[in-house]
């Protein structure tokens, strides 16, 4: 199979999907994807599907928290990888804090199952029709979501290790 | 003859729990499976993971780059250098650095010396779970001799924190290099007898062959990679697929296997250490004579002597240290082949001291989800020996 054109890639998806593929970039190493949580689902199966992009391979899953975005402060990070043509993707999902669902990926891919685990028990992204959706690295009985950044790691009541004390 | 037995309407069928863990010897690690099983066979199993979670994640968004290395050779530590070595080209990538040929052939010598010291544990426990302690001990020997050489090079053996941002720390000495030449002579005899001691032995091949296999399609749909993926027949290798630190400079194979059982699982990993060997000669005939690192004061701890005598090195040195460099914003993906399968560090940076977020796709994490479909039906033995050959190793599964 031949190389895939990252802008090519993105034209197609913009086309196939014109309501929910808010946008798209390059400004880091792999094309960026961001849309709508609700399509996440028809979106990968899509790239899964397309002969010349075969996306089927599921590389990562992670969450990352922006407090200061207001309404989409949580994310979904997708990396996927197409063997046939060696070429990754990364799809972005923001979800608001108040109402954190997106659907799961584990009917098309097994190894998303402890993937998805994974960031709920970090972020508390739930995955509607998760087939085990329980905290994996940490205790069951913790009630915070430990990787959001209103958890500090140090005791915020600190002052020697201020930004202001190292120029910024 | 049947009507002198008595009738037997109903039978209780009862299937038994078993703890296998958290702390048993054949788990190598702290993990636990609670396993049911009927009679000898295992019905279902379920893990649980999480007892050395150290939040390297949460640790690392509070602390500046260099000190991050650290953390990442506490993942794999079969494999340490390799982990750091992928933190370290992670963070060059997203400050768009290139790094001298030396220092990237020597990087290359160093990962595929841990990947040796890796493949050599995985399938010399694996004979061990079958019973064979003799080859162990023989070629634990030769771990040790690889461990010197880390000692040579960075001082440390285990967690090595080896490299640097922008290179390595310092150049190979003499006595490194000597090493690592009698490494190259000698350890291709061990690994032979190693390898005709078990490769063929009847109990080995009994216990092993057709037992703990998977699919391709099942592994691929697992996220497999790595050794085990291999094992399954597919040739998906990050040095060949996307080469990273001057891997096209080299000429190796990718042994695959066909059944993706425990005994392909051994032939591949045992294959691949005669490939690394290989590449190792390769690096160390063809050693470029440029810097080990490469010349970017603003992101490379200086040598300590200069810092004591030069002005722009105290400089440089107090605001690495202090974690004052300007980093860029932006995000990246970087990805090495570890010694159980693809390594993958997910980088995002805000400019400020520290990663914004960082996640480390940590390959057995990935693939050990599969292990109740591949046991499902086995008896405990061959469960064990299929763990073993998996290659898991705790401290990355747990992160």
């Amino acid at each position: 199979m031949g190389k895939i054109d990252n802008s090519t890639l993105a034209g197609k998806l913009e086309g196939k999907f014109p309501l929910t593929v808010l946008r798209t970039d390059e400004l880091s190493d792999m094309l960026n994807v961001y849309s709508d949580r609700r399509s996440n689902v028809e979106i990968v199966k899509y790239l899964w599907d397309e002969p010349s992009f075969q996306f089927q391979f599921l590389t990562d899953i992670c969450g990352v928290h922006y407090p200061d975005r207001k309404g989409e402060e949580l994310e979904v990070v997708y990396h996927l990888h197409s063997f046939v043509n060696n070429h990754r993707i990364r799809l972005k999902f923001a979800l608001p804090i108040e109402d954190p669902t997106i659907k799961s990926l584990t009917e098309l891919y097994a190894g998303a199952n402890w993937m998805e685990r994974e960031t709920f028990d970090f972020y508390g992204i739930i995955f509607e029709g998760h087939p085990n959706l329980k905290r994996i690295l940490n205790v069951d009985e913790m009630e915070a979501f430990p990787m959001r950044k209103e958890h500090p790691l140090e005791d915020p009541n600190r002052i020697d290790k201020q930004d202001k004390f190292f120029g910024r | 003859m049947s009507s002198h037995l008595p009738l037997v309407n109903h039978v209780e069928k009862e299937t038994t729990t078993l703890n296998l863990g958290p702390t048993h010897p054949a788990t190598h690690g702290i993990f636990q499976n609670i396993l049911e099983i009927d009679g000898e066979r295992i019905v279902s199993a379920e893990q649980t993971v999480g007892y050395i979670h150290r939040a390297f994640e949460k640790l690392a968004e509070r602390r500046p780059f260099y000190q991050i290395t650290p953390l990442t050779d506490r993942m794999n530590y079969c494999s340490s250098p390799i982990n750091n070595m992928g933190w370290h080209m992670t963070v060059e990538k997203l400050l768009g650095i290139t790094i001298p040929k030396r220092a990237q052939y020597m990087r290359v010598i160093i990962m595929e010396l841990a990947r040796i010291s890796d493949h050599l544990i995985l399938n010399s426990i694996l004979a061990v779970d079958t019973g064979a302690m003799t080859g162990f001990l023989y070629v634990m020997q030769e771990r040790e001799k690889i461990y010197d050489i880390y000692e040579e090079i960075c001082g440390a053996r285990l967690t090595t924190n080896i490299g640097r941002i922008g290179g390595m720390e310092r150049d190979f000495n003499d006595n490194a290099i000597k090493k690592i030449r009698q490494f190259l002579k000698e350890f291709p005899k061990v690994w032979a007898e190693f390898e005709k001691l078990v490769s063929r032995n009847r109990i080995f091949m009994d216990r092993t062959v057709g037992v703990g296999g998977i699919s391709a399609e099942r592994a691929l749909s697992y996220g497999f990679t790595g050794v085990n993926l291999r094992a399954a027949g597919v040739d998906y290798d990050v040095r060949v697929m996307e080469p990273y630190s001057s891997y096209e400079d080299f000429q190796f194979d990718i042994p695959v296997g066909q059944h993706g059982d425990v005994y392909d699982r051994y032939c591949v990993a045992g294959q691949e250490v005669w490939e690394s060997l290989k590449i190792i000669t390769q690096a160390m005939d063809n050693l470029p004579n440029d810097s080990f690192h490469a010349d970017t004061p603003e992101y490379y701890l200086p040598p300590k002597i200069e810092v004591y005598k030069n002005m722009e090195a105290l400089i440089y040195h107090f605001k690495i240290v202090m974690g004052e460099i300007e980093m860029p914003v932006g995000e990246v993906y970087h990805k090495v082949e570890g010694g159980n399968g693809e390594l993958g560090f997910y980088l995002v940076s805000d400019g400020g001291r520290t990663p914004y977020r960082l996640h480390f796709r940590r390959p057995c994490f990935i693939y050990y989800q599969a292990f109740p479909e591949i046991i499902y039906g086995a008896t405990l033995s061959d469960a064990i020996v299929t763990m073993s050959s998996m290659n898991v190793i705790a401290g990355e599964l747990d992160a």
